[in-house]
This record gives structure tokens, sequence and C-alpha cells, in this order.
């Protein structure tokens, strides 16, 4: 199953920023740790995390350094800040009441069928 | 394909992703790293080099689109450049010099039209040609109208934005123009001084400043981000005007020091003809200027805001403690609160260029502490105008004039403090600088609206006098 293009657009956000929660880390890291955590079912075009890292940078979410990699490669680290951490958890609150409102309906739904099909 | 060919596609891929100028060297350093660290896994799970080349390129997916997603993000930066992408895909219309001369050359024929059918010349004998007074009340009220028309219907020829679009921005010049026309203002003649006509006058260009914005963004206008773009343009148009102005200042005075000697009675006409025509003109022509050279010239307004910020900064907190030692003792009179009404424009406009020279993530403590010095300091010494209105409100009474000067102050105020407030919680690192600048755009309007109550509302509460 592949996640919708829109969901994943509106999940960007938070899960980048819970990522960063964990620790501070680059763009490669980051969508390789997307990449274990949804087992592959959450991808998006690689080049695209970065106008979205740096719209949090400029919101304040996250801070950036340039520093040199174990490796020897010169990469750019992400850091949550404070703020971002704020929205975050406002983010996953509205994520979970979001999905619980879903899995009520849903849960409804299945009760009503089956209590036709013991009427029938 | 050896390492080195390897590293020669890399680099082609750079330069091509760097073409678009929405993308900085920084940022293509950081998608080159990405693109190495996704070939070095490619090739060790076993592809040779070329295919793992071409596997990180399309994973990180096409240049145009990476620089479009860029491009909103970083509008500031897409702002020094023409056309979003590729200079190719623009349909080739000239560059708009054209459109610009004859836009204003129109705008210049109707100015003198109204010149010559109401006032003639400023050597007299238009009463004994015409047989009526001379008013020139009727340029005043149009000027300002007929200049911001203009500088809208380049900017439309231009974008060609849709109906909708060009209806939302003739239309309420239209209103404006009608009302400011045809309303019943008691003019220069009837004695008394045209208090709410000059007041109107002067609201009119400022109030239609928004719809110039509609036609400078089009729809886009609704996002307060990218009103910043229509700030920039703002600023820059105005200081390529006091330039042309300048310019046109040595002109004058090179002309009259050669010719009046030989035709004494030339100065007038040209005066009247030349320079104004040419006055007008400059307005279409310096918007068209900083369309072209924003991608040349770094912005200017810009670097003039971080010149002259710090100095300001002074000035305000010096101003306000000589208030404090002396005492705001001086009777209220409405020449200082236009005075602080100008100090405090001069502090909201040091402050919108400051963030617009911004580069994000770059720490600008300094300019970010002048910046907020000369908020507090003039809104100190604003405040002490305030409260010297507020007390003599009771003697001396509303007038047309105080309640325009006094309303345009308020706002003002208002929108500094909010600034002053997000400055401060910037510096202490609790709000993010883009804070300020949604405050900042978001409030934008403000001015515009408030201008429009002065022209349509404030005529007719005091009686059109």
């Amino acid at each position: 199953m592949r996640i919708d293009k829109d969901l994943v657009a509106a999940l960007a956000t938070p899960l980048v920023l819970a990522i960063l929660a964990e620790a501070e880390s680059y763009g490669y890291a980051i969508l390789k740790r997307v990449r274990e955590l949804s087992d592959g079912e959450i991808e998006w075009t690689d080049g695209m995390l970065y106008p979205l890292l740096h719209r949090l940078r400029s919101l304040g979410y996250v801070t950036e350094e340039w520093r040199v990699s174990p490796e020897g490669r010169k990469r750019r680290y992400y850091a949550i800040t404070p703020r971002g951490r704020e929205v975050l958890a406002e983010q996953r609150l509205q994520w979970s009441t979001a999905t619980e409102a879903l899995e009520r309906a849903v849960r409804r739904l299945e009760l009503t069928g089956r209590a036709r099909l013991g009427e029938a | 394909m050896a390492a080195s060919g390897l590293e020669a596609r890399i680099a082609e891929w750079r330069a091509h992703v760097e073409r678009g100028r929405a993308i900085d060297a920084e940022d293509a350093r950081e998608l080159e790293s990405h693109l190495r660290d996704r070939i070095d896994e490619l090739r060790a799970a076993g592809l040779d080099d070329e295919e793992a080349f071409l596997v990180g390129v399309r994973r990180l997916g096409a240049v145009d689109a990476l620089t479009r997603e860029f491009a909103r993000v970083h509008s500031g930066r897409m702002w020094k450049q023409l056309v979003a992408s590729g200079d190719e895909k623009a349909p080739r219309r000239g560059n708009g010099l054209v459109p610009a001369l004859l836009i204003g050359f129109v705008a210049a024929a109707v100015i003198q039209v109204i010149r010559v059918t109401t006032i003639g010349t400023l050597a007299g004998g238009f009463d004994d040609a015409v047989g009526r007074t001379a008013d020139p009340t009727w340029l005043a009220r149009n000027a300002g109208l007929v200049v911001s028309a203009a500088i809208a219907a380049w900017l439309l020829v231009r974008r060609r934005p849709g109906p909708s679009v060009v209806l939302a921005t003739a239309m309420p010049f239209l209103i404006v123009a009608l009302w400011i026309n045809l309303a019943p203002f008691r003019s220069a003649g009837s004695g008394a001084d045209p208090q709410t006509l000059l007041l109107a006058a002067i609201h009119a260009p400022i109030a239609c400043w928004l719809l110039v914005g509609v036609a400078y963004l089009g729809l886009a206008w609704r996002e307060p981000a990218r009103r910043m773009d229509f700030v920039r343009f703002t600023g820059e148009g105005f200081v390529y005007y006091v330039l042309i102005a300048l310019g046109g200042q040595v002109l004058l005075a090179l002309t009259t020091a050669i010719l009046v000697p030989i035709t004494p009675g030339v100065l007038t006409p040209l005066l009247e003809w030349g320079v104004l025509s040419l006055a007008v003109v400059a307005f279409p022509f310096a918007a068209w200027l900083v369309e072209l050279k924003q991608a040349v010239i770094e912005n200017i307004a810009p670097v003039l805001a971080r010149v002259f910020s710090p100095l300001f900064a002074i000035v305000t907190v010096v101003a306000a403690g000589v208030y404090l030692a002396l005492g705001a003792t001086r009777p209220f009179d409405r020449e200082l609160m236009i005075v602080f009404d100008a100090v405090l424009v001069v502090a909201l406009a040091l402050t919108l260029y400051n963030l617009s020279a911004r580069t994000p993530g770059r720490a600008a403590r300094f300019f970010d502490v002048s910046a907020l010095v000369g908020i507090v300091g003039s809104l100190a010494l604003d405040a002490f105008v305030l409260v010297d209105l507020v007390a003599r409100i009771g003697e001396y009474g509303w007038t047309a004039n105080r309640v325009a000067a006094a309303g345009l102050n308020v706002i003002l105020f208002a929108v500094l403090a909010g600034a002053a407030v997000l400055g401060v919680l910037h510096l202490a690192e609790r709000r993010p600088i883009a804070a300020l600048e949604r405050w900042l755009m978001a409030t934008l309007p403000a001015y515009s609206i408030w201008a429009a109550f002065v022209v349509f509302a404030i005529p007719p509460i005091f009686g059109f006098r």
C-alpha cells in the first residue's frame, strides 16, 4: 500500500520534526529514517525535502549548521528548536484526533452493518 | 565510467541546478552532498557509476520542479530575477519599455489637458482668455491618481492577469476618480481653506496603492508572504524615481542656464510642458526600471535601510531623551502631528526593508537590535504627542486635518507596537523573525483602507469644507 500524495504532504512536517526531536540529522539521513519508520510506504522525491527543511527553518522550528560528518563529507545538520517541539506536540494531537475520529466512524459503520445483518 | 567521469557529471548537474537562481550555492552544495550519499549507497549495492548517478539524480527529482519548490520558499531570491523558471519558456514580449513610455505619455497628456483647461499658465492670462478663475485644485485632485493609475496600467499590461484582476484593479480606480472629481468639495474659490479636498487628494493615491499591489501580485495578493515582493517593488521604485528626479533637476538647471539668457520667456513653458510631462512619464518608467534591473542591481532600498537604521535609532533615542528632559510643553499643533506621523512612517519603512534584506537563517542581530531601538524610540516620542493630543483635544476641537493625522498615527502606533513586541520575542528566540514579517504583511492593507476612509468618509462628515 502506497500512501496518497496529499496525505504525505500533510504528514511531512510533523514527521520530519519528530525525527529531528530524536536527534539532530541531515537530509539524506532524515529520508532514510522516514523509509525505515514507514517500511517504505511513505516516500517522496528526495529533493523536495530541502525546501521543506528551509521552510521549517524560516518558521523557526529548526536551526541549521554546516559540519563535516565522520565520513569527511560537509553536511548541513538540522536540529529542532523548543518552538519546533511545541508545534510537533500540537500537530501530533491534531493527527491523533483526526485518526481517532476516522476510527470511530468506521467502527460505527461496521457495528451498524453487523446489526443490519442480524435483523435480516 | 571512470571516477573522473562521475565527477564531471556531478559538476554538470550542479551547474544546471544553480542556473535557476532560486537555488543558491549553499543549497546546491547541500543537494550535491545528498546526491553523493545516494550514489555511494547505490554503488555499495552493486550499481556502476553511470547507473548510480542516473538513479540518484532521478530520485532527487526534476530540476524544474525542484527550482519551483525552492522558489516558493525563497521568494526573496526569486524577486531578483525576472521570470520564475527557464528564460526560454517565457513568451517574448519585449522588455516592456514601449508600453511604459506609451502609458506615461498618455498620463502626461491627461495631466496637461487638466492643467490647460483649469489653470492655463502660471504666468496668468487664463482669467482673461476663458473668463473663469484659474482653479489649481483640479490638478491636485487628479495628479496622484493619474500617476498611480499609470503604474497600475503598465503592470497589468506586463503581467496580463485574468479579467477578474483587471476589473478588481480598474473599478475601484474609477470609483475613486469619480468621487474625487464629482463630490461637492468646497474649492479654493469659495474663500475658505479647502481642507477636506486637499486631504482627499493626498490620500487618494495612498488608497489606490493597494490596487497597484493587486495589479502587481494578481491573485497572489491574498498571500501575505507574497506582499513582501510588492513592498520591495515600492521601495526600489521610490529610490529610482528620486534618482531620476535628481538627474532631471541637473538637466533642467543646465537647460535654464543655456537658454534663459537668450530667450528669457522660455522658463515658464519649459516647466509647464516639459518638466511636468516628464515628471509624469518618469513614474511608469521607474516601475519599468525596477522590473528590468532587479536582476542586475542589488536591491537598493534594503541597503539604505541597513545604513540608516542604526543612525535613525540614535536620533530617536536622543530626541526621546530631550523630550523627557525638557517635557513636551509646546502646545499641540497639526504640523507637529504630521512630523510624528512621518517619524513613524520612517521607522516602519526601515523595519520593512531591514526584513527584506535578511537572508533566512542567517543572524543579523546588530540590525535587528537597531531596528528595534528605532521603533521603540519613535514610539516613545510619539506617545508624548498622543498624550498631548488627548489632553488638549477639548481645547482645540477636531478638524478634518487632525482626524486624518491622528487616525494615521493610531494605526502606525498599533502596527509598530506589535512589531516591537515581536522584535523583542525574536531577539529572545521565542518567536521566529517570520512572525514579525507576517504581522507587517498582514497589516499592510490597513494604511490604504484608512486612506480610503479619509477620501470617502471624512469629507461628508466635515461638510466637504
